[in-house]
């Protein structure tokens, strides 16, 4: 599974029917017009990287072992466009034959005969966006569908073969209770998908969400501690209903863990195409153009690498532990010295040993790990991992 | 011809209440004499440091010299030395007293006598100087110069029959002032060839010329070439430039002689050499005596000072040593904090002066800073009969080692309106002072005099009356020696280890509301940890209060989408920056700032 010359591709699609009203990720409603241009920019640009480099490695690209086709919302531009892109990434990649080939639908803009198309493209994994399964809540934060819409999408995926689906839901939504969080949770698991992912919202400034809540216009948020309780009691009921954490906000059923997502913890080169799209490759970290018309005019005809950030061997350390920890199977030692020729001991040992203390970081042979207590205050945790 | 030229030279200073206008009547001076241009002028031309001109106040002793032509057609030399006006500076009002030979007392028309004014003229006549008092702000609707001129008659026994009445900042009657100078202040004596003797009244260090010390004539003449001798350090060195004050700026001359004020460089490079109130004289021809020096000053204020960068210390080390050549009153000795590593036990004249030295070192030298909270120097008295001064509150011995504890006084004169007597008399009890006596002023005024402890004036004494009295009370004070006090150590824990930069001395009746106080502030100044962390205020092994900081919200990163991974890592990073501003007490990480917010804590 961990090819050595494996790496993994995102496809970005910026185009929603409505932005939600916390979102502030690179997406906006498009006329059809746009559509079609963004999806000849977005073939042009898979060729062009393609062929730039088969060109820097003599050929010898590697191999693809998933594809996640993200948003926005994917599933709102036509299927036929999605089946256009994969079918170049095959043209252009050699994608492994048990690839995961994710891609994001979001409730209200799927159907049979999309699903059906998807399933035929090779798509192999379905992320549905829902939420909240309170559609009082869903209108609160702007998106289109309801609960019952959800279910609609979800019988539609099930028919049409797909057996490996994954439900995100957020917590500490606006006016959310906690016991309406965790019944949505429930029946949300209720329905058996593979995977479920919960994050908590979090208030992102610049987002319509961040102005209603400051002009009143938005129901209040959880308080800190409800919404603490939100995070904490999640592990417990989904644990109940069969899935287990694998890493900070996932959960899935055995053998379900989403491997692209994986991939990106465990520092798996990857390519992004698309508007504002991330990438990284042979230690380097870039973002494509994120201004529509610019990549519209370039993409395909020239380079659209924005920010280039060649990692040094410290950026590369941190991002080992930070990344890694991320996931509760935790880091290892072993491989750690394997990759920078030091032990971990050495870098790290005054941080591991300041939080594994106070009980925030457990040590297990060779592993390192945050505990669930550590889980709750990553970032302060992570923070530390950083070096000068 | 030496004879006539002193003649005509004018050494002097002028005194007032703060806020009463000397600055301005300064400006004005400056600007009749024709020094400088209207285009040149700046407002408030003396008060040349920027932190001077933010506060509104003047902190050093700056001398300018100006030429005036008096309506009798000769030309007169005025040498201005300007004071700082707030009792903190006492000190300093005091050296720059011993350069001049009169004073301009300035007295607001309106306002009329203040608690400053009568200390400033007090000092004034201690150094046998002419005093010639002013009536300024005459053209305010509220100004009642005849009054205030009874009250000067009355209360300091000064003549008022030729004083001006003047505005100093619409430029009105300032003519008569210069005129007034010439007339009734005396010029100053001595002889241009008996041997040097020269007060050194200030001193600055310049990096290219080293030291420059500004210095009065008494006797004799200083001359470049001149080898000259500091008598109480017995620095020896060669005089390279010697010249007088342009308005900010040195001007050099070819010589200076007795009655003359002004400055010298002579390269000399240590800081030390040169101690302001120490007398020069020529290396080759002593004279026979040092002049009597200043009043030895004592600080009365101690804190400590750290650089919040311990890499820091040996340039904070530097720029006390900086500081402490022109202000004289500031003095340092070296000491270590567990909380806060090494640093400075700093003593000061009073609350004021340590915030100006502090912001000093922060903007002059650039400097980030955490003090500790200020003290005053207790008495201890042990048990084995020893006595300590004690400075720093760590240093406080076991309580089975101390047999009693002494506490300094001060001995307060506030002058108010009778209106807000009752207001301040309970401030003054609440503060522990003991009430003295009371003198009417022209009817509605009165001076209150009571004797209160150091400790409960030196943090917000003085907004607190300013307070109550709608700003028009006003305060000076004197140190009137120690009495014994029911005196407490107060601790303080956080995580329940104690917190040696934040304990402090207190009367014990007190403790609990400043323990409480203080819990509570900090609470609100230390951000969420990992865990609860418990903050505690103890006398002992006793605890008088507690507050506790939450811990920590959930703090996790949002979805990683699409992998960007180099805005996860911004985060991170903006967060680690975070962390560095703190203080790592045991497995707590403090701010800085929460150190400097317990030394002001609101009256609520």
């Amino acid at each position: 599974m961990m090819n050595k010359n494996s790496f993994e591709l995102y496809v970005h699609i910026p185009f929603c029917k409505q932005k939600c009203y916390y979102c502030d990720f690179l997406s906006a409603p498009a006329d059809a017009e746009q559509i079609a241009a963004y999806r000849e920019a977005l073939l042009g640009e898979i060729r062009y990287m393609s062929a730039q480099i088969r060109q820097a490695e003599n050929g010898q690209t590697g191999t693809v072992q998933s594809v996640f086709i993200g948003g926005g919302t994917p599933s709102y531009i036509p299927e036929a466009d999605i089946a256009a892109i994969l079918a170049e990434i095959r043209r252009q990649f050699t994608v492994e034959p048990d690839a995961e080939i994710s891609m994001e639908c979001n409730p209200g803009t799927l159907t049979q005969k999309k699903a059906v198309c998807y399933r035929k493209a090779g798509i192999n994994r379905i992320s549905l966006g829902l939420q909240s399964t309170d559609n009082a809540c869903l209108a609160r934060i702007g998106r289109i569908h309801t609960w019952e819409t959800f279910l609609e999408s979800y019988a539609i995926c099930r028919e049409v073969g797909f057996d490996n689906i994954n439900i995100d839901l957020m917590s500490a939504l606006p006016g959310q209770t906690l016991a309406e969080y965790l019944d949505g949770l429930r029946w949300a698991a209720d329905l058996k998908p593979e995977h479920i992912s919960a994050y908590s919202l979090i208030v992102e400034p610049g987002t319509a969400l961040e102005t209603m809540l400051a002009n009143g216009q938005a129901a209040p948020l959880p308080t800190e501690e409800t919404e603490r309780e939100m995070y904490e009691q999640t592990g417990a009921v989904l644990r109940q209903q069969g899935y287990h954490r694998y890493e900070i906000s996932n959960y899935c059923r055995p053998g379900k863990e989403c491997r692209h997502n994986c991939g990106y913890w465990k520092r798996t080169p990857y390519l992004g195409f698309g508007l504002g799209a991330s990438s990284f490759w042979k230690e380097t970290r870039w973002q494509n153009e994120s201004v529509l018309q610019a990549y519209l005019a370039e993409a395909g005809n020239r380079d659209i690498r924005r920010n280039p950030e060649r990692l040094s061997e410290k950026d590369r350390m941190a991002e080992f532990m930070f990344l890694g920890l991320r996931m509760t199977a935790g880091v290892s030692a072993g491989e750690f010295l394997a990759q920078f020729g030091v032990p971990m001991e050495q870098i790290y040992g005054s941080v591991i040993r300041k939080y594994r203390d106070c009980g925030l970081l457990a040590e297990d042979g060779d592993r390192l790990c945050l505990t669930e207590a550590g889980i709750n205050v990553s970032n302060y945790i992570f923070s530390d991992f950083l070096l000068e | 011809m030496a004879k006539t030229e002193q003649n005509r030279i004018r050494n002097f200073c002028i005194i007032a209440h703060i806020d009463h206008g000397k600055s301005t009547l300064a400006d004005r001076i400056i600007e009749k004499t024709g020094l400088l241009t209207s285009r040149e002028m700046q407002a408030q031309v003396l008060d040349n440091m920027e932190l001077e001109r933010e506060r509104g106040i003047t902190i050093k002793s700056q001398a300018v010299r100006t030429v005036y032509r008096a309506k009798d057609g000769k030309e007169y030399i005025f040498n201005l030395i300007d004071t700082p006006g707030h009792v903190d500076f006492n000190y300093e009002v005091s050296r720059s007293l011993a350069a001049c030979d009169g004073a301009i007392l300035v007295v607001d028309a309106a306002q009329g006598i203040e608690a400053q004014t009568l200390a400033n003229v007090y000092l004034a006549l201690d150094h046998d100087l002419e005093v010639l008092p002013v009536i300024n702000k005459i053209d305010l609707p509220s100004a009642e110069p005849e009054r205030v001129k009874h009250e000067i008659e009355d209360v300091i026994g000064l003549d008022t029959e030729n004083a001006p009445l003047i505005s100093a900042k619409n430029g009105i009657n300032i003519e008569d002032v210069l005129e007034q100078v010439v007339k009734q202040l005396p010029p100053p004596e001595g002889d241009p060839e008996a041997p040097l003797q020269a007060l050194i009244f200030d001193s600055v260090y310049d990096s290219y010329k080293g030291v420059i010390v500004f210095f009065r004539i008494k006797e004799g003449t200083v001359r470049p070439g001149m080898t000259i001798r500091m008598m109480a350090t017995g620095a020896v060195a060669n005089v390279v430039e010697v010249g007088y004050f342009g308005a900010g700026q040195l001007i050099p001359c070819e010589e200076l002689s007795a009655g003359m004020v002004g400055y010298l460089t002579a390269s000399i490079k240590n800081v030390k050499d040169t101690r302001v109130g120490d007398t020069v004289t020529e290396d080759r021809r002593p004279c026979a005596a040092p002049l009597p020096g200043y009043r030895k000053v004592n600080s009365m204020v101690y804190c400590g000072m750290y650089p919040a960068d311990g890499s820091k210390y040996g340039d904070l080390r530097d720029a006390l040593e900086k500081l402490q050549l022109n202000d004289a009153s500031l003095n340092f000795e070296p000491e270590t904090s567990a909380a806060l590593g090494f640093g400075f036990r700093c003593g000061f004249l009073g609350l004021l002066h340590l915030e100006i030295i502090q912001e000093r070192l922060e903007r002059e030298y650039n400097l980030d800073l955490v003090t500790t909270a200020p003290s005053v120097i207790y008495k201890v008295h042990k048990t084995d009969g020893t006595v300590i001064d004690l400075t720093n509150p760590s240093n406080l011995p076991d309580p089975s080692e101390i047999a009693f504890m002494e506490e300094p006084m001060v001995a307060a004169e506030i002058m108010v309106t009778t209106e807000f007597i009752g207001p301040i008399m309970e401030l003054c009890q609440q503060r522990r002072g003991v009430y003295k006596g009371m003198d009417y002023i022209e009817g509605t005024r009165a001076m209150l005099r009571y004797d209160l402890p150091l400790n409960e004036i030196i943090y917000d004494f003085f907004d607190a009356l300013k307070s109550r009295s709608r700003g028009y009370a006003s305060f000076d004070y004197d140190m009137k020696g120690y009495v014994e006090s029911k005196l407490v150590k107060l601790d303080i824990l956080i995580n329940k280890e104690e917190v040696d930069a934040l304990s402090f001395i207190i009367h014990a009746d007190n403790a609990y509301e400043r323990g409480r106080k203080m819990c509570v502030k900090l609470k609100e100044e230390i951000p969420r940890q990992l865990f609860e962390v418990p903050i505690q205020a103890a006398i002992g092994n006793k605890v008088i209060a507690r507050e506790t900081v939450k811990a920590m919200r959930k703090d996790v990163l949002a979805k990683c989408y699409g992998g960007d991974i180099t805005r996860k890592k911004k985060l991170l990073e903006k967060q680690k920056e975070g962390k560095k501003r703190m203080r790592q007490i045991g497995s707590v990480e403090i701010p800085q700032k929460a150190f400097m917010s317990v030394l002001k804590l609101d009256d609520e």
